[in-house]
């Protein structure tokens, strides 16, 4: 057997990580031994959105690569490890561990590390910079006795670190030693109009100001001392001065390295020594450092065709940005200082609504060069495609800047080539997203998934929302949101009117806001509205014939015409008596049982008119429908939780077993499932529910929203340590909101896909109320709880209901077409061919 | 015991205490099973073979009714096809056809005829 290659990757971040997947791709992959190193003893993550992690997101959901998936990919990841020295001549690593790793090719991803000033006293105990997940947790420590923070640094970092502070509840003050905010990106006009609508959100910004000192207080705070001015004292200080690649590894093996710093690399990301790549914001091309991800993943590309023999090389990359920082729009594109020659700019500056806009073109006023966008975004999109694709400008290049009384004129989407790239984070261009549409995806979701455009800093999702509808328009696909041809309204419009207009059947809602009899569509729809909010049972006079089958009968047909049966067996946990019952009546009635994947029984094979005995031998016994057929609560599976696992933190069956038995009977727009996990083992795979419930040491975290089936989806974490009342509170709410505006068999996770502001409207509509409608939602959920009744039992206290449950109303014979043969000790329905055998033999 | 059919005459088959409503009920005659679907707003009623021919079981009569492109129609509960009521035609497939008897109501009994 040959000995495989050794490569090894210093850096686990963002752009090592994205080398390591990219690499994996290649054809040549299997002859490589892979080793990654980082510093830090977190996999890496997704620095971009690290501001996240004060809203609650943990390591676990910004994680790129974890340590099993890197163990999967047979990568040999050595984290909270620092690579300290390179041999060039011997080709090996030495770690801080004191481990040596051997290289035949080496690739370097270390990034860059936050420029601290060395201004006397920036040593102290609560300096802090903002880079990793580690400077995050020491700056949320040590603002919480704190009431003042100061950011050093106006630029895009410092702003972001300044939302952090503020969201942290401090009150912020961020100090730029230039005349304005955002020097590189900004001209003055525009720093102007930021740093007003900046200050009115309540942050003080000081420019043109330099630090002199800072002095340690007696009470430990800190003193920051001004050329001029009175000095300010704060509890927490973050340098934002700019960032320095992380490049003394190769000044050490004196590799090439830039005057400034950065290590010099060829189009592959190549550096002097051929053996040795270097990717990210430690590289140096063309003299330029780039200080996105982007520019980084396509270096990481580069290198990892180049590697295993191809070529992909790296060009140069677009630095345009698109941001919100502290809620205020900022774009700024290609040359916004006008710095080419003969380039000519066009401005707009409403000072009474804060906007800001400015265009560069070039001489001739035909191609645009640059623009800066500040308080409106709306055109950002617009103005980079023409910068990319170089699509001449209209004769009145400032009309797309200027207000208008019409929409701005809009660069049709179809304009574009389909080169444009849409998604420069992901690389996707249009051709992609056209392409993924031809082959069956039919909304931006699916694209997503298929393309994943939009799956990085998300600044595209309304460019690829645009050409997803444009081509699906073009197709001929119309996006229509009836609900069928009895009801030009969707669900949502339904719930409302039966809501509003206390209606409370279906003729009566068809007769004033649809038409005709209705269908199978809409007929099932409008009884789970109906349900939802008056609860009355399904199988009442007026409700009985909008029923599928299923719900009609309160059994799920099968496809030879035979209907299963599941008695709710409420977090899982059932009685030996109560597994002897369902021995015997499996046993009494022939039927065929299963253990279900949601953590209950199935008993399959009866006809119709067996349903009646059957339940009423299951009633008798303790019994409950299981509302299998519904689009209701289905389960909510557990794991054995603190009784008797050691490692659980709380009771999580007894969890289960509340929430089942609060919930059961709920008629939702799709079925709901829950889980219960005891703790963050996850047992339950509660994260893949639609609400999944893990035990903490304080309480519970609660996620929504997830999904298995058809399309899995995690669920998201939504609130931390929750006491089991506000658990249960907050669930109410946020289901009753699901079954308020979802649309017709949309489940959690598809709604929250769709829903405009996503995650985070949701948790304010939730948890901060920000709509005024909680108390409404919890009424209305304690409605439904109160009026529970189980189906079945109503059912067989009703004569005039029992009377549907027979096979023919003229005969007591049974359906002579049900046959069934024997497979592993159980019926099973006999095929055609056994049939026709079967008669022939008889 | 079922009902025995003689040609060109009215078979009582039941009473309309045992229809429901704009829904189905099964019946047997002769071996034939059949779907019986009552609309009391034409207060008529329409018979149709119960046998769905895309998963050869006999649950037509626990189909949905509605109408659909200006025909009445009853959803297949298994595979969701739809058939006309009229004339048993499916609407998504025109090679399919369920067959029908007449049906009609008087007083309290409901009666087919077979050819
Ligand atoms: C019986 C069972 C399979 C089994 O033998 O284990 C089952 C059986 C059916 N599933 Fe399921 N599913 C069963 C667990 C699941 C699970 C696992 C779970 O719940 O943990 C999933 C994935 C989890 C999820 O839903 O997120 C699952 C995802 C589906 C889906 C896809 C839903 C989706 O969002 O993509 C469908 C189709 C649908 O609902 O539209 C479906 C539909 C069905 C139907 C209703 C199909 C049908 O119309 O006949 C089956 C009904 C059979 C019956 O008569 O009960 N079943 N099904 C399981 C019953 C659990 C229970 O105790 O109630
Ligand atoms: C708050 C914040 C917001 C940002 N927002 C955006 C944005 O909106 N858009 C955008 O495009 N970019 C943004 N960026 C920049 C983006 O995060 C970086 O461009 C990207 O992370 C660079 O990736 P990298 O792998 O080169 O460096 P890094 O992600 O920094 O990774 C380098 C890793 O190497 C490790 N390392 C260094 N030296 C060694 C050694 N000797 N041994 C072992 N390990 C070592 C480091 O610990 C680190 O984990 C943002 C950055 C921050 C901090
Ligand atoms: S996976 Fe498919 S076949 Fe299996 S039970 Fe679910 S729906 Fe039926
Ligand atoms: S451009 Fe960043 S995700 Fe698409």
């Amino acid at each position: 057997m040959t000995q495989r290659q050794q490569l090894v990757i210093i850096g686990n971040g963002m752009v090592g990580h994205h080398f390591a997947e990219s690499f994996r791709q290649q054809a040549g992959a299997d002859a490589w031994q892979v080793h990654i190193v980082g510093e830090e003893h977190h996999s890496a993550y997704d620095r971009v959105h690290l501001s996240e992690y004060f809203q609650g997101k943990g390591h676990a959901e910004l994680a790129l690569g974890t340590l099993d998936g890197y163990r999967e990919a047979g990568i040999e990841a050595h984290l909270g490890v620092k690579a300290d020295h390179i041999d060039r001549q011997a080709k090996t690593v030495t770690l801080s561990n004191g481990d040596t790793l051997a290289y035949d090719k080496l690739v370097l991803a270390t990034g860059s590390y936050p420029f601290v000033p060395p201004i006397p006293g920036h040593e102290a105990e609560r300096c802090f910079v903002y880079r990793t997940l580690d400077d995050l947790d020491a700056i949320r420590s040590a603002a919480a006795e704190g009431t003042t923070g100061v950011v050093i640094g106006g630029g895009l970092l410092g702003l972001e670190a300044a939302n952090a502070l503020k969201s942290l509840g401090l009150h912020t003050h961020v100090i730029e030693f230039a005349p304005r905010l955002m020097p590189v990106q900004l001209d003055d006009d525009a720093g102007q109009v930021l740093r007003a609508k900046i200050e009115e959100l309540g942050v003080t910004v000081h420019t043109q100001t330099a630090t002199q000192s800072i002095d340690t207080l007696d009470d430990g705070r800190l003193q920051l001392n001004f050329a001029e001015g009175d000095p300010l004292t704060t509890d927490v200080l973050v340098f934002s001065a700019g960032i320095r690649p992380q490049d003394a590894l190769g000044r050490d093996c004196d590799l090439d390295m830039g005057e400034r710093g950065g290590i010099c690399v060829n189009n592959h990301c190549q550096t002097s020594d051929p053996d040795i790549y270097a990717i990210g914001e430690v590289a140096l091309w063309d003299q330029k450092i780039f200080g996105l991800v982007a520019p980084g993943y396509r270096m990481a590309e580069a290198a990892a065709a180049h590697l295993d023999g191809g070529e992909a090389p790296f060009l140069g990359a677009d630095m345009s940005t698109k941001l919100k920082l502290l809620g205020v729009d900022v774009g700024s594109i290609g040359d916004a200082h006008a710095a080419s020659s003969g380039a000519i700019s066009f401005r707009y500056n409403n000072e009474a609504k804060g906007v800001y806009k400015k265009i560069v073109t070039s001489a001739d006023g035909k191609r645009l060069l640059g623009a800066i966008l500040v308080g409106d975004n709306s055109v950002y999109d617009t103005l980079l495609q023409y910068h990319l694709n170089d699509i001449e400008l209209p004769a009145e290049p400032d009309s797309l800047i200027l207000p208008t009384s019409d929409a701005t004129p809009a660069l049709g989407v179809d304009a574009l080539p389909d080169t444009a790239t849409i998604c420069s984070c992901l690389n996707v261009t249009k051709g992609d997203i056209v392409g993924a549409v031809d082959g069956g995806c039919c909304s931006v979701g699916d694209v997503k998934s298929e393309t994943d455009a939009s799956t990085g800093c998300g600044g595209c999702a309304a460019m690829l929302k645009d050409v997803v509808d444009a081509t699906l328009e073009a197709r001929g696909i119309e996006v229509d949101h009836s609900l069928c041809e009895h009801f030009s309204h969707t669900r949502q419009e339904l719930y409302h009117l039966v809501l509003v207009e206390e209606i409370k059947t279906f003729d009566e809602l068809i007769q004033h806001h649809g038409q005709g009899r209705g269908c199978d569509i809409c007929k099932p729809a409008v009884a789970s509205v109906l349900a939802s909010v008056w609860n009355e049972l399904v199988h009442d006079e007026p409700h009985v014939k909008l029923q599928d089958t299923n719900d009609t009968f309160l059994a799920n047909m099968q496809k030879d015409g035979t209907y299963s049966i599941v008695p709710r067996i409420a977090g899982g946990e059932i009685t030996p008596d109560k597994l002897l019952v369902i021995g015997q009546v499996a046993k009494d009635y022939n039927l065929y049982t299963k253990i279900t994947g949601g953590q209950r029984i199935d008993l399959f094979g009866a006809q119709l008119h067996q349903l009646p005995d059957i339940w009423q031998t299951l009633i008798d016994a303790g019994f409950e429908t299981g509302h299998a057929y519904g689009k209701s609560v289905r389960t909510v599976k557990s794991c054995v939780g603190s009784t008797w696992c050691r490692y659980g933190v709380q009771d999580s069956v007894g969890m289960a077993i509340l929430l089942e038995n609060r919930y059961k009977g709920l008629r939702a727009p799709h079925k709901l499932k829950f889980a219960v996990s005891g703790c963050t083992r996850e047992c339950a795979e509660a994260q893949s529910k639609d609400i999944g419930v893990i035990a903490t040491e304080n309480g519970w975290n609660l996620y929504v929203c997830g999904n298995g089936g058809m399309k899995p989806r995690h669920a998201d974490l939504f609130a931390t340590d929750l006491d089991d009342v506000t658990l249960i509170k907050t669930i109410d709410r946020l289901l009753m909101f699901y079954i308020r505006t979802a649309d017709r068999l949309q489940r959690t996770a598809r709604w929250m896909e769709n829903l405009e502001g996503g995650l985070d409207y949701l948790k304010d509509v939730i948890l901060n109320d920000s709509l005024g409608i909680n108390a409404d939602l919890e009424a209305q959920m304690e409605r439904v709880i109160d009026t529970y009744q189980c189906e079945w039992k109503a059912t067989l206290e009703d004569e005039e209901k029992l009377k549907r449950f027979r096979t023919f109303v003229n005969s007591p014979e049974e359906d002579d077409n049900v046959v069934f043969v024997q497979e592993r000790d159980q019926i099973r329905p006999a095929t055609d061919d056994e049939k026709q055998n079967l008669i022939a033999t008889a | 015991m079922t009902a025995q059919l003689k040609p060109d005459t009215w078979t009582p088959i039941c009473t309309t205490n045992d229809l429901v409503p704009d829904s189905g009920v099964a019946a047997k005659i002769d071996n034939q099973q059949i779907a019986l679907f009552y609309l009391p707003d034409e207060h008529r009623v329409y018979a149709l073979a119960n046998k769905d021919p895309f998963s050869n079981a006999n649950v037509i009569a626990r189909g949905l009714t509605g109408d659909l492109q200006g025909k009445t129609v009853v959803a297949s509960p298994l595979y969701k096809q739809h058939f006309s009521l009229e004339d048993g035609q499916c609407l998504e497939d025109d090679s399919v056809r369920l067959d029908t008897w007449p049906a009609r109501i008087e007083g309290d009994h409901v009666y087919i005829s077979i050819q």
